[in-house]
């Protein structure tokens, strides 16, 4: 069955804010996106679920100028857009907040939420001395953190590696969404987590979604998937499967398409 | 312990249930600053602050110098002295410094500043070069072994300690065929190129005699506190040292930034070239022997993590002065010199040990 004529739930005439066409990457014989179709809609919250290896990873790194594909093509609020690095796709309003957080552990939350787009101050010292604005950079990391919930963290001074995991995750979080203009991606979010933690995390998340920003998760938790998801893309052997409600299905038939035990739906 | 010595011992079982109580509930409440034993509590003060060691430790060995060699040690001759000596060892600690924090190492800052020196020292006294010309060409000669190192550790991504080994060699062999093994004598210098033994000028404050080494080398780390702690250049320095594949996803030039490290590292020691022939006069190509080493003593002794990411300049000047002050009190107190290799030595095990301690509170 051709993707595109898949039934993905998308509301009715809206554009979609981030989109992939026909996305194809070869690695020599192995084919690790296979025509694959992408869609994110504006304020919505998509899961992207699938087995190890079913290419996930790779469709969502040539989302983010991580990689290149061979053919497809990649729109941003319908403009056609071509990544050569994850600096452009940042560039262009998609942040990402990777598994491994990208955080510096020795620097504090102020020095990590600006990490590599550091603030200058005005005037002299900051044109001829590239001297740093540490207090814009302290209240607007404070400002980020609170506007999220992210009281409990006392001394933005402090450096990561003193927090922990979940305040680390709300850090990176904080600090995608204080750059991301349009686009949020989060990779296993809770991957590390435990449960309370978790949970303090999915609120996040559902809180990012309310100020407006659409959100890619992509995550092997199907109860958290099933919680905050509005669409749960499901991708098989380097391509969408489908596209389901959570509403519609039960876990584990989400399970059971992610595998192949059960047929993708046919609308 | 038995009751009858343990006047309190009917508070121990409630002790214990209270030690109980708090150590169960720790397990689920993991940021509870109130129930940390104060050993604990004193390795997290070290690990907000690392260079408290290193002062304290200069505070102890002043101390305890003085009370062996009474006020000596004190005298403001001796105390510049002390200075006199430490400023290469700290110029050289200073660009070690940026090295080991991006996680690095660099064996061959020793043999960068002495052949800085022998090609200034050559060009203007022997092959009759203006000044001036002669001394930017020794600077470039320090840039150029440091853009080396960079290139070799940025781009074809070898590991410092082994890129850095094999410069050293290098950089050594090419300063004595250079200068023929030959030393060009103080009284040449001074008649041909004044200039360069211009750091060796000495001014007296408070008794004590001061040269202008050492101003130069307060510059210097002044600049590199600077650019450490006030520039983004600084933030990436650390975040390299830190965690490369996270400080590349949030978007810093790696590569970059370890090629500019190890290129202002062999400028930095072209500087202590100068520093050197003014405190020596002459331009030996055999002065400077040990100051590889010396220097990441200073910068180990000073706190900074030889696993990158954390230390600072005014650790590495503490530690340096540390270094001074050891050598100068045990040569005061008559002991062989072999004492100061053994007492620097068990510095540099005590300070390394130290610093895997501070850095068990993230773990």
């Amino acid at each position: 069955m051709n993707q595109s004529e898949q039934n993905t739930h998308a509301p009715a005439g809206v554009q979609p804010i981030l989109q992939a066409r026909n996305l194809v990457k070869r690695y020599g014989h192995v084919v690790a996106i296979d025509h694959a179709e992408f869609e994110l809609y504006p304020g919505e919250i998509l899961a992207v679920i699938g087995d190890n290896g079913a290419g996930k990873s790779s469709m969502i790194k040539a989302l983010t100028g991580a990689l290149k594909p061979d053919a497809g093509e990649i729109l941003l609020e319908g403009k056609r857009v071509e990544f050569e690095s994850p600096l452009e796709a940042r560039a262009a309003g998609i942040e990402t907040v990777y598994q491994n957080l990208a955080l510096s552990p020795a620097l504090s939350i102020t020095d990590n939420m600006f990490l590599g787009r550091e603030k200058r101050s005005e005037g002299f010292l900051g044109k001829y001395f590239r001297k740093l604005d540490r207090d814009f950079m302290r209240r607007e990391a404070r400002k980020h953190l609170n506007a999220l919930g992210l009281l409990t963290i006392q001394n933005i001074d402090q450096p990561v590696e003193t927090l922990s995991g979940g305040q680390r995750q709300g850090v990176a979080i904080a600090r995608a969404v204080a750059f991301g203009s349009r686009v949020v991606i989060m990779d296993e979010p809770t991957a590390a987590l435990g449960v309370k933690e978790s949970r303090k995390v999915l609120d996040l998340i559902l809180d990012v979604k309310r100020r407006g920003l659409p959100i890619v998760l992509i995550s092997h938790n199907m109860p958290h998937v099933f919680e905050v998801a509005d669409r749960i893309h499901i991708h098989r052997l380097g391509r969408r499967a489908c596209v389901i409600r959570p509403q519609d299905y039960s876990m584990s038939d989400a399970v059971a398409i992610m595998t192949g035990a059960k047929e993708a739906p046919v609308h | 312990m038995t009751d009858g010595a343990n006047p309190a011992g009917r508070a121990g079982p409630a002790e214990q249930e209270r030690v109980l109580a708090s150590t169960s509930q720790q397990e689920h409440v993991s940021f509870d600053d109130e129930r940390r034993t104060p050993l604990k509590r004193f390795q997290q003060f070290l690990h907000a602050n690392p260079t408290t060691i290193p002062f304290i430790v200069l505070a102890l060995s002043i101390v305890l110098f003085s009370a062996i060699v009474g006020s000596r040690f004190f005298h403001p001759f001796n105390l510049s002295l002390v200075l006199q000596q430490v400023t290469i060892i700290a110029i050289l600690g200073t660009a070690q410094t940026l090295i080991i924090l991006t996680a690095g190492i660099d064996l061959s800052v020793g043999a960068i500043m002495v052949l800085s020196s022998v090609v200034m020292g050559r060009l203007a006294v022997l092959a009759g070069l203006p000044v001036p010309l002669a001394f930017m060409l020794g600077l470039l000669v320090g840039v150029a072994c440091g853009l080396l190192n960079g290139f070799l550790v940025a781009r074809l991504k070898l590991p410092p300690f082994i890129v850095t080994l094999g410069t050293w060699s290098i950089f050594g062999a090419l300063n004595l065929w250079y200068s023929a093994s030959q030393t060009i004598r103080q009284q040449e210098v001074a008649e041909a190129a004044p200039f360069l033994q211009f750091t060796g000028t000495a001014f007296n404050f408070l008794g004590a005699r001061i040269t202008l080494g050492s101003i130069l080398m307060l510059i210097i780390a002044a600049f590199i506190w600077y650019l450490l702690n006030r520039t983004a250049f600084g933030r990436h320095v650390h975040a390299t040292g830190d965690d490369p594949e996270a400080a590349k996803l949030a978007g810093i030039n790696v590569t970059g930034t370890l090629i500019a490290v190890y290129t202002l590292a062999g400028f930095i020691c072209s500087i202590a070239a100068w520093a050197l022939i003014g405190r020596i006069g002459a331009i030996s190509s055999i002065s400077g022997a040990t100051a590889n080493l010396d220097s990441i003593t200073a910068v180990v002794i000073g706190g900074t993590s030889l696993f990158g990411g954390r230390g600072s300049i005014i650790g590495t000047l503490v530690g340096a002065l540390i270094v001074g002050v050891f050598r100068n009190g045990l040569a005061l107190a008559g002991a062989d010199s072999l004492w100061q290799e053994f007492a620097i030595g068990l510095l540099i095990i005590v300070a390394v040990a130290i610093d895997q301690w501070i850095r068990k509170v993230s773990a």
